[in-house]
């Protein structure tokens, strides 16, 4: 189990503990927070769960591989240095408190 | 006053998406999903690939978990059709005999596969693969066939010929077009599919027909005959010709049908109380100035959040843009765009290393990117339609060396 946060453009956050194993963007669907979409299920080939990781994060997150890099040059919001595909992140106690923010569309 | 009520009828990914955004989008009204099918909605592009591959269980496939529902305030009702559909009374009757009244309802009926009518259709062993009680048929079958015939060459026959020939089976595709997935993607493209399945040892044949099938004392498959009068063997046999959507309830209500049930800019039927989504619902393609009907996981979900704005007071026309994709072998083709009456197609990229990308355009217009494990391009694609441009001109394209993240690049500053 790790507890998640789940900023909303508007400022709002929604914190959730999603239980392992699950991966982010998994933690948002279900519990149905509106801003993930994840049209392919979590393969990394639709960039419909693009997160940005909070700038204060601190926890150690996996490394990006190539795809994941790719569909990341084509999100619908800007990509930054802290954007991740939230499908490519596993929960696991090692990131309990993760916080990340919600672009302001996802397609 | 009864608090709001929506009932979803249909619970695949536009139906269980439809509940799912109306509740996010802050709907506080009755939701109540119908289902016919007995299982929680789950994803049907794995079907093809890893749920008939072994690599991933039915329970992995549920869009959402069990406690969802509950969690969400959502009633889900499983294997009840909806069998009439009341419009005076706002009621629709389900098999069972309920009644469920509304204020408004969303059809998310989905489509079936159109049936094979040549003799022979029905014997054992003749499957067509469209729900998880198909695939898990197919699935028991594929263990001791040892011949598959896979009738069309679309997304699903070309998916099950590809999982099959990866299992160890004998594989033959018969399409009675030219070319395979001739109504999704280019010629050239086609091509690079045939080539790759005929490289891992499928038989295709295009242009021909199967005219009968046969089967043993048991009634069981035995093998196919061709226009021509070859015979192949076959102890099992997908039917991949297509689909036709659901509109039964929607005709019989007397809401304008024409191959889907017909919806304005916002899936309203021709009665404003109802709605109709993803599979089964015929729209104005804001793309392509003509009524379309479009059957993939993005038109049901956008669909779906689509309609959950309008019922939520949020009214917005439906503008998404259209993509796919398909995995055959570890060749991941991602479509953006419709590239349906094009006029030319421009490579980029090198076809033999097994990435790159065919750009469709009409004139000077692109209107789709069919990407062969080439991701960037695809997404960049879809994010510049979307954002209206610009877009890669022909000559641009067509120089030595042009790629689209430097594109993109230049285009941004």
């Amino acid at each position: 189990m790790a507890k998640i946060t789940y900023r909303h453009p508007n400022g709002t956050e929604t914190v959730v503990d999603v239980p392992v194993p699950n991966t982010v963007m998994r933690g948002a669907k279900i519990n149905n927070i509106d801003g993930i979409e994840a049209q392919c299920g979590g393969s990394a080939q639709c960039g419909t769960c693009h997160v940005y990781i909070d700038e204060a994060n601190a926890l150690p997150l996996p490394e990006m591989h190539e795809s994941e890099d790719d569909v990341l040059y084509g999100t619908a919001a800007p990509r930054r240095a802290n954007s991740r595909l939230s499908c490519q992140l596993p929960v696991s106690e090692e990131i309990d408190g993760l916080v990340v923010h919600l672009p302001e569309t996802q397609s | 006053m009864a608090a709001p009520s929506v009932v979803v009828i249909g619970a695949g990914q536009a139906g269980s998406d439809t509940a799912a955004a109306l509740r996010s989008q802050g709907f506080g009204g009755r939701i109540t999903l119908v289902g016919a099918e007995g299982v929680l909605p789950y994803q049907r592009p794995p079907l093809s690939k890893q749920f008939l591959a072994g690599t991933r269980s039915s329970t992995d496939l549920a869009l959402r978990p069990a406690s969802f529902h509950t969690a969400q305030d959502i009633e889900f009702v499983g294997q009840d059709p909806a069998v009439r559909l009341d419009r005076a009374g706002a009621r629709v009757l389900l098999a069972s005999g309920r009644s469920l009244g509304y204020q408004h309802l969303v059809l998310a009926l989905g489509a079936r596969p159109r049936r094979l009518t040549v003799p022979g259709a029905g014997l054992d062993g003749v499957l067509t693969l469209r729900t998880l009680t198909d695939a898990g048929r197919l699935r028991d079958g594929m263990r001791d066939a040892g011949h598959l015939l896979v009738i069309g060459g679309g997304f699903v026959g070309l998916e099950v010929a590809a999982t099959a020939r990866a299992a160890g089976l004998e594989v033959t595709v018969v399409e009675a077009g030219a070319r395979l997935l001739a109504r999704s993607v280019s010629g050239a493209m086609s091509a690079h599919l045939l080539a790759e399945h005929r490289a891992h040892g499928v038989r295709v044949l295009l242009s021909r027909e199967v005219t009968a099938l046969r089967g043993d004392g048991a009634g069981h498959v035995r093998e196919a005959e061709l226009d021509g009068g070859e015979r192949i063997a076959a102890d099992l046999v997908v039917v991949g010709i297509g689909a036709l959507p659901e509109v039964g309830p929607a005709a019989d209500a007397g809401l304008a049908v024409d191959d889907g049930i017909l919806v304005d800019a916002f899936l309203r039927t021709s009665d404003p109380a109802v709605h109709a989504v993803g599979d089964c619902a015929r729209f104005p393609g804001p793309h392509t100035g003509r009524p379309v009907r479009l059957e993939s996981v993005q038109n049901a979900a956008d669909q779906a959040r689509c309609v959950a704005a309008t019922l939520c007071g949020n009214p917005r026309p439906y503008a998404a843009l259209p993509w796919f994709w398909t995995e055959q072998y570890g060749l991941r083709l991602q479509i953006a765009g419709l590239g349906d009456g094009h006029d030319r197609v421009l490579t980029v990229g090198d076809p033999s290393t097994g990435r790159f990308s065919l750009l469709c355009y009409r004139g000077r217009q692109l209107l789709a990117t069919e990407s062969v494990n080439q991701p960037a391009d695809h997404m960049i694609t879809r994010r510049l339609m979307g954002a209206g441009g610009p877009l890669p001109a022909p000559e641009e394209a067509a120089r030595p060396g042009f790629g689209f993240k430097a594109f993109q690049q230049a285009a941004s500053v």
